[in-house]
């Protein structure tokens, strides 16, 4: 549908706030998650710093939207597509804060892992990992800026191989900590780092769901497979 | 002198036919005209039993023009005629074996601006029973006027003081009086054009709050120019531009997620 503008001047200038300040808070997001895991991969901990204090801005912002969003409501009572629109911005913002959270988190882990080095092969699968979650973030974002479906579902089903790939991930670190204890410590961390990875890669599919909303008015159906499967890793079967 | 856009010559909106849900008047192919000039187009619409239908549209859509027809209030302006085909439970209310004083009483009406007659409160709502013959004795008005300000939510505040002028209550109970003596008749179908529009929001959340619970009893046709109050009062939307009906269906999905633009630009304050 196309959408002319609204009567009221200043409600097509609220709207478009909203939809700028998404766009603005994705950008960030997505460029925390992409210094977070260059941090990690080169040990570089003053990327990390960067990080961590950059999570600040993603903060400010989502409780800047959050209040937009209230006085738009109080306002202008909005309707239809536009109600999705102040629904839909809400959940993403939550999403992208949560992104900006987990990219932080990794960027902690960064000066305990750089203490004790790591095999590049370990960095690989984290980088590879980091990549998946990265090409989704990018993805719904322009699904987002654009108002387009056409590649919702590929989002969706491009997720599974971040789970999957976690999941052998998660396999991997758990076969060096049995090879040799003084892997513990760095493994864990990587693991965590693997999860919050994996983490994100959720959050970008949810931002494709109320991207569909937004535009359609329909929620996607929710039998997606979606899950990490470590739970049901036993140590006897990764040893194996 | 049809108007014929893109939209509607693709075909007139699908009626959203709910066939679990009784039809209680049902209109098709109605088209008014006052004089020359044509209001209405071919308007097919079932309203249900025991629902609130909500008719919205900017000013001059027709959707009053539409209430209207439903208990022949168009027939008090001389100019004005209607072709096509209304009916109350199957019964064509424009047949020539309807007394339209009856229908008016089937079918009552809220009008915008409360208008209760010049009288005390009790006979305000004993008035149309009376004439109607629907009561013997006192006892037995006594006990409708209670009953009919009972259901429209303003014994409370009148019993005391029946006999003192209608026209002496506020806005807001005024309207109510006049939902009372349209109940008082025992009415099959409330109209009502715009009957919050003056009221203050304290009064129209109480009018509000009235016509959810009359609807158990009552089929409810109303006609608003607010979004919100179409949104929470009824179960059904439709939505008219230029004397067409453009969309009807669930009130939920109208106001979420609509079908047609013209619908969506005018709910989203984009129609110009």
């Amino acid at each position: 549908m196309v959408q002319s503008s609204h009567t009221v001047t200043a409600f097509e200038e609220d709207m478009k706030f909203l939809a700028h300040k998404i766009a603005e808070m994705g950008g960030l997001a997505e460029r925390m998650v992409e210094n977070a895991i260059r941090a990690l991969i080169k040990s570089d901990l003053q990327l990390a710093q960067k990080t961590i204090a950059d999570d600040a801005q993603l903060d400010e912002a989502q409780a800047l939207l959050d209040e937009k969003v209230v006085l738009i409501i109080a306002q202008r009572q909005p309707m239809a597509s536009d109600l999705r629109e102040v629904f839909s911005t809400i959940r993403i913002a939550a999403d992208l804060e949560r992104v900006g959270d987990l990219a932080k988190n990794i960027a902690k882990r960064v000066v305990a892992i750089s203490e004790r080095g790591h095999s590049v092969n370990l960095a690989r699968g984290i980088e590879h990992l980091g990549d998946l979650a990265l090409a989704q973030m990018k993805e719904v974002l322009d699904a987002f800026g654009s108002r387009s479906v056409t590649r919702i579902n590929m989002i969706r089903d491009r997720d599974d191989e971040i789970d999957a790939m976690y999941t052998s991930l998660f396999r991997e670190l758990l076969t060096y900590m049995m090879e040799d204890p003084r892997n513990i410590t760095t493994c864990t961390h990587l693991l965590f780092c693997a999860k919050n990875i994996e983490r994100i890669g959720d959050h970008a599919t949810n931002i494709a769901e109320s991207v569909y909303y937004i535009v359609t008015g329909k929620h996607l159906a929710a039998d997606r497979p979606k899950e990490d499967k470590t739970h049901r890793i036993v140590i006897g079967e990764a040893d194996g | 002198m049809k108007i014929q856009s893109a939209e509607t010559s693709a075909g007139a909106p699908a009626l959203d036919e709910m066939p679990n849900r009784p039809t209680k008047m049902k209109g098709r192919n109605v088209n008014v005209f006052y004089g020359a000039k044509q209001a209405l187009y071919a308007i097919d619409l079932d309203i249900y039993k025991n629902q609130v239908t909500a008719l919205i549209g900017p000013s001059g859509c027709g959707k009053s023009t539409f209430l209207r027809c439903l208990n022949r209030m168009n027939d008090t302006i001389d100019i004005c005629q209607v072709t096509g085909d209304i009916r109350l439970d199957g019964e064509d209310i424009y047949g020539p074996n309807i007394d339209v004083v009856e229908l008016r009483a089937r079918v009552g009406m809220v009008f915008q601006k409360p208008n209760p007659f010049p009288k005390s409160i009790y006979e305000n709502v004993a008035y149309g029973p009376r004439i109607h013959g629907l009561v013997k004795g006192k006892a037995d008005m006594d006990a409708l006027v209670e009953r009919s300000l009972r259901n429209a939510a303003l014994w409370e505040e009148a019993k005391d003081r029946l006999h003192e002028a209608g026209t002496g209550l506020s806005g807001g109970q005024q309207q109510r009086l006049c939902i009372a003596r349209a109940i008082a008749v025992s009415p099959e179908v409330i109209l009502m054009d715009e009957p919050c529009s003056a009221l203050d929001p304290i009064a129209t959340a109480k009018v509000e709050e009235l016509i959810d619970e009359l609807r158990e009893n009552y089929t409810i046709v109303i006609v608003t120019h607010s979004m919100q109050q179409a949104a929470r009062v009824s179960q059904r939307t439709a939505m008219f531009h230029l004397g067409e009906l453009v969309e009807v269906g669930d009130t939920k999905t109208i106001f979420t997620n609509p079908s047609e633009k013209r619908t969506q630009d005018y709910i989203t304050g984009r129609y110009g």
